[in-house]
């Protein structure tokens, strides 16, 4: 007997045009994984090839002379390993850029996001952006053939500049990194609720007040996580220092005279005549392991301010 | 229909008020409040009484928000805003030369729609006002915040923990956090946004509350889109609606009625009025 005609056929099954588009969602989701395991996988590397040849450079130079020593003349006869001078000349180096990129950067921010009207934030923000897309050779020229001619050699008052200068290096890189730090600050400025800005001002604070007692303690994670990539940036930075600041080892304490960083150390050996399995070849890896440990270490901490200074606001 | 409506204003102008009221502390006359070519609301005419609350009532988009934005002159922080007709705070003109916006705000405090406390602690949140307005000591602040969050009946549920983030509060408990911050910049006027509307009914019940225990102290205007809460908590209530403009198809928001909140609710002057209270508006 037939089924009564008013009972519909009724079937939760899957038909094939929706197991068709299932098929797509899997393709696609394993597509987004593989492009987001090209990064880790890539760092992972990065830490097996650094791994051997520094394991190797410390099989032939004690960890005392290369964390102890203070005369760096790896390419030399006789050869001598301890890295301060060039750990030193980096920390001259980034110290002077971040003092430049985040007063600057932040106070751009603080501008773009809270004082600057829409049509001026929508023309600034770009043209500042572009500033990040300069080539960071033609930043290297500039800070050798303007700034420290121009600049360092006439204005520094200690002792004698030569064409090349650490200062020099790092106000150029400052100001490179200034767009980075904009941008991320402002970022997390602008993501504070226009709720909590008119709490502050329904209170009697100025725009002054709003900003640095409202925004800025709201955005402030974001603006850690701005400045330790300014950080970052700064180490990291290779072509200013090589050809600015002069490429000489120089433990010094005054920003007027040339230095070597540990990037620029490693651009210019590798580029020279170094054959490998030599000790010089392996120097570059047991920098390279030492920078890479430095902003690793720096992240971590950062995220660990972040989360102790975190004013979440959802 | 419109001259009913300027008689009965007429009624309730501050010198025909019976001698029973309260001394008058902010008025409007004739204001009117414009987004750049739109105007929003057109020529309100209230006056704001100490130890009294009262509700701004009405449908969306009849200006009521925009009227009380214009009280502590929050409206300055929309570009396109003008303001036009007289806002006087005991007779001196708000958008006058000799009135700082800052100062208008010390004076006249804000309560918003949603709650909206700083994601920092309870106690930071109560003395933000009095850190911003000149410093204090320890021993005053301290007082501040506990007398502050007294006021706002929350001392007894936070006082163990005033250096918990205001953000682990409950909505209604954050709701009464914002009343404890803006009564702690000791204002004589407090403005209140539909403070209720993002509340349950048992959070609202503790607001309405705190309201009616707190209005001896200061004059409140409540902007609500809840009938009934008019009419529980207010003495007085402005009904506000919206008209087509004289141009163009935006409507602007005009006052029909203010008076006391027991005349208006039980018999109404206009006829829009008690439309709108018996629920066949629109």
């Amino acid at each position: 007997m037939a089924p009564a005609a008013t009972t519909p056929v009724v079937t939760l099954r899957p038909t094939g045009a929706v197991r068709r588009r299932q098929r797509v969602e899997q393709v696609v989701k394993a597509g987004l994984l593989g492009t987001a395991s090209v990064s880790v996988l890539t760092t992972v590397l990065i830490v097996f090839s650094l791994l051997q040849p520094t394991v190797e450079f410390f099989r032939e130079v004690s960890v005392g002379a290369f964390f102890g020593g203070t005369d760096w003349a790896p390419n030399f006869q006789p050869a001598s390993f301890g890295v301060w001078p060039i750990v030193g000349g980096t920390l001259v180096v980034t110290g002077i850029a971040v003092l430049v990129a985040v007063p600057c950067g932040l106070g751009v921010a603080f501008y773009l996001s809270e004082y600057a009207r829409p049509r001026v934030r929508r023309v600034l923000k770009p043209v500042l952006e572009l500033l990040a897309g300069i080539p960071t050779v033609v930043f290297g020229f500039f800070a050798l053939t303007f700034v420290n001619p121009k600049l360092v050699d006439r204005f520094w008052p200690i002792g004698d500049v030569s064409t090349f200068s650490a200062l020099g290096a790092g106000l150029v890189m400052g100001v490179m990194i200034v767009p980075i730090m904009t941008s991320l600050s402002e970022d997390a400025m602008s993501a504070v609720p226009e709720s909590l800005r008119q709490a502050g001002v329904a209170l009697g604070a100025t725009r002054r007040e709003v900003s640095t007692k409202v925004v800025f303690p709201a955005a402030l994670s974001g603006i850690v996580a701005a400045t330790v990539l300014a950080v970052s940036r700064a180490i990291g930075e290779t072509m200013i220092a090589l050809l600015a600041a002069g490429n000489r080892p120089n433990l010094s304490a005054n920003p007027g005279e040339d230095m070597q960083t540990m990037t620029a150390y490693i651009g210019s050996t590798a580029l020279g005549d170094i054959a490998t399995q030599t000790i010089q070849y392996k120097t570059i890896f047991a920098v390279g392991a030492l920078l890479f440990a430095v902003t690793f270490v720096l992240n971590i901490a950062s995220a660990r301010v972040v989360r102790r200074f975190r004013q979440a606001y959802e | 229909m419109v001259i009913a409506v300027n008689d009965l204003m007429q009624l309730h102008r501050p010198a025909s008020t019976p001698p029973t009221s309260h001394p008058v502390v902010m008025e409007a006359v004739g204001l009117s409040v414009s987004y750049g070519a739109f105007r929003a609301v057109r020529d309100v005419d209230l006056a704001i009484r100490r130890r009294e609350i009262t509700a701004l009532i009405g449908p969306s988009g009849c200006g009521k928000s925009t009227v009380l934005r214009c009280f502590n002159r929050m409206n300055d922080l929309v570009e396109s805003a003008r303001v036009e007709g007289r806002l006087t705070y005991h007779g001196i003109d708000v958008y006058g030369p000799d009135a700082d916006a800052g100062e208008v705000r010390r004076r006249i405090g804000m309560v918003f729609q949603k709650p909206n406390p700083f994601p920092k602690s309870i106690y930071e949140n109560v003395a933000f006002g009095a850190r911003v307005n000149g410093r204090r000591s320890k021993a005053e602040l301290d007082e501040l915040v506990e007398r502050s969050l007294r006021g706002a009946a929350l001392w007894d549920e936070v006082k163990h923990r005033l250096r918990a983030s205001a953000l682990s509060l409950s909505g209604g408990q954050q709701q009464r956090l914002c009343i404890a911050r803006a009564i702690a910049i000791e204002p004589e006027v407090l403005l209140m946004d539909e403070p209720c509307s993002a509340l349950d009914p048992v959070a609202t019940a503790y607001i309405e509350d705190l309201m009616h225990d707190i209005k001896e102290r200061y004059a409140i205007v409540v902007v609500t889109h809840n009938m009934q809460q008019a009419a529980r908590v207010s003495d007085r209530t402005a009904f506000f609606t919206t008209e087509v403009a004289d141009h163009g198809d935006r409507r602007t928001g005009v006052l029909v009625e203010f008076g006391r909140t027991a005349d208006v609710f039980s018999k109404p002057a206009d006829e829009r009025t008690e439309r709108y209270i018996t629920g066949r508006f629109g």
